[in-house]
């Protein structure tokens, strides 16, 4: 079967976030008011050929170990969808 | 025998003929000051390499290793060449990683703590101060401890991270090598470099090889490059 994947890779809580930090200063100059906690992070998406959900977040949760995240300083959220009408 | 330091190029990495240049020029000027041959000369090793080929030191020089995509070091870590440079470092080899290099050995787990954008979100390229902390490291036993140091950073990515676990034991176990005299990137406990438990492992934001001339404005650099060419040296003198 075939998963959409989409992994949300961020900073842990409390790491300091410069990124996020500048965005919510720059806000008020704009008008936009009452912001706090922005945190900027990264969104990767790909395709993946599984047999069913289990294995596509395992193989998933892997990569993020080894590769798409830097566990020291970030963490990630795992989001795993079949593709509709798979052809592969 | 002349030691053999390899320099370590990846595609995107940008410093490696300074640093190649700069350990020449330190290995000939221990050379004059203590007689006897050149003791050491520096060489390039491509990253797709599987072994090191006898090296007896290693330097992972500045740059933008595979372009610094997804995050500085992180596809560096996983080019042929680093699974040699870890069995090296797990001897005790002599491996030192420059700026871009720092982030190529915390990524690949040699060395503990991360590499953050700077706390400012300026890209700093400038001459900083730092004080040498400890000469128990490959990378400064020719060093003063105490000694302030004029050296160029060129880094977006240098704010030191580790929790505070990790921070107390690099001060216990007396690892923090070089601090900035002025914190310019926002490092926990102003750390401008580190090394393992063993002090064989070394990684540091500033350039020692810019610092290696009277032209280029300081030659604070060159106690740093003799420290390596002497530890590269004395495994040749002593084979592992």
């Amino acid at each position: 079967m075939r998963f959409e994947v989409l992994v949300e890779v961020r900073l842990r809580p409390g790491i300091a976030d410069p990124q996020g930090a500048t965005i919510e200063r720059a806000l008020p100059a704009l008008g936009f008011t009452g912001v706090d906690g922005v945190r900027v992070g990264k969104a990767i998406r790909f395709a993946i050929e599984a047999a069913d959900e289990d294995e596509a977040r395992r193989h998933t949760s892997d990569m993020v170990e080894r590769l798409l995240s830097n566990p020291v300083i970030e963490e990630a959220d795992i989001e795993v969808r079949a593709t509709a009408g798979a052809g592969g | 025998m002349t030691a053999r330091i390899g320099v370590v190029v990846f595609p995107g990495t940008n410093c490696e003929h300074d640093v190649v240049g700069a350990l020449d020029l330190a290995a000939s000027q221990w050379a004059a000051s203590h007689g006897g041959p050149v003791p050491a000369s520096a060489e390039l090793v491509w990253h797709g390499e599987h072994s090191l080929a006898g090296c007896d030191a290693v330097v992972l020089p500045g740059g933008f290793a595979h372009g610094d995509y997804l995050r500085p070091g992180a596809i560096a870590r996983f080019s042929p060449v680093m699974e040699a440079v870890a069995a090296f470092a797990a001897e005790g080899g002599p491996v030192v990683g420059i700026c871009n290099g720092f982030q190529v050995l915390t990524e690949a787990g040699l060395l503990p703590g991360a590499l953050q954008k700077n706390r400012d979100l300026r890209f700093l390229c400038t001459a900083v101060d730092i004080e040498v902390c400890t000469t128990r490291s490959v990378l400064s036993s020719s060093a003063t401890a105490g000694a302030r140091l004029s050296i160029p950073i060129n880094h977006f990515e240098g704010n030191y991270t580790c929790d505070a676990e990790t921070l107390a034991r690099l001060r216990d176990e007396d690892r923090i090598v070089f601090r900035y005299a002025a914190n310019p990137n926002g490092s926990v406990d102003d750390i401008a470099g580190v090394c393992n438990t063993e002090g064989n492992v070394v990684g540091l934001m500033p350039h020692p090889e810019r610092a290696s001339d009277p032209l280029l404005g300081s030659e604070d650099g060159l106690p740093l490059l003799t420290s390596l060419v002497a530890s590269a040296a004395s495994r040749v003198a002593q084979p592992a």
